[in-house]
């Protein structure tokens, strides 16, 4: 019997911003999926609004994974503790646009920044580190930033 | 606000952005150091685009504190040995 072990999949962490857009609970589920599908584990981190809404909307857990503290995954990933391949996070204001800056420093992931809302454009411009911008203005309409991410295809990268 | 609810802080600045709250202490205070993100303050992981500007003041520690839904607050908490520590670091 070959002592090989199982190659282990990609993983894949969405930092979640606030919850008050609402298409952010809508893109999450989308992109797990997607992700999912493609052989990648997400986990997801957020504060408790945001996980809540995501745990609500999934009950049975046909989608979600691992859902873990936003300040905990930030802790985990400084101290070494967790790694991940990809790293998605959503954006739609300053402290976003600061959490984004702050994954790509403590980790090594393939940083992307989701940025969506009102002033989507405002909070992209700030984005001046490596980071795959994935940009549309969608505030209740989830499928102008869904039409955005299935054109970069980041789970086929 | 987690550990940092337990810590008798004064709130400098509330909603700010990142770029504010850095252009504060660095106009501000004379005395700062910059750290990277995810670098601790307290129990406190740091968030934001680097370099991250923290205030000392006499045993006064100044450091933004970031959560999602409200931006980033300026804290300003007194502690000799976590004055002295950041102090050190500069050294």
């Amino acid at each position: 019997m070959a002592d090989e072990q199982p190659a282990k999949s990609a993983t894949a962490l969405l930092v979640l911003g606030c919850p008050q857009v609402p298409v952010q609970t809508s893109i999450a589920l989308y992109l797990i999926n997607r992700l999912k599908k493609a052989g990648i584990t997400p986990v997801v981190a957020g504060n408790k609004a945001a996980n809540t809404l995501l745990v609500v909307a999934d009950q049975d857990r046909h989608y979600l994974g691992e859902v873990i503290d936003l300040d905990r995954a930030i802790g985990l990933i400084t101290d070494g503790k967790r790694t991940f391949d990809f790293c998605f996070v959503f954006i739609h204001n300053d402290a976003g646009v600061s959490y984004a800056a702050t994954l790509g420093a403590i980790s090594q992931a393939k940083l992307y920044g989701l940025v969506y809302g009102e002033h989507f454009e405002d909070q992209a411009k700030k984005i001046d580190f490596p980071c795959t911008v994935i940009a549309a203005k969608a505030v209740h309409n989830p499928l102008p930033l869904k039409k955005a991410i299935d054109e970069v295809a980041p789970w086929a990268a | 606000m987690g550990c940092v609810e337990s810590m008798n802080y004064e709130i400098v600045l509330r909603d700010a952005t990142f770029k504010e709250s850095r252009d504060y202490i660095r106009g501000h205070f004379k005395e700062s150091i910059d750290v990277q993100p995810g670098f601790k303050v307290f129990d406190v992981h740091v968030i934001g685009l680097p370099p991250i500007a923290i205030g000392l003041d006499g045993d006064f520690v100044i450091f933004p504190y970031t959560k999602p839904c409200h931006g980033t607050f300026l804290l300003r908490v007194e502690d000799k040995a976590e004055a002295a520590r950041l102090r050190a670091l500069k050294k």
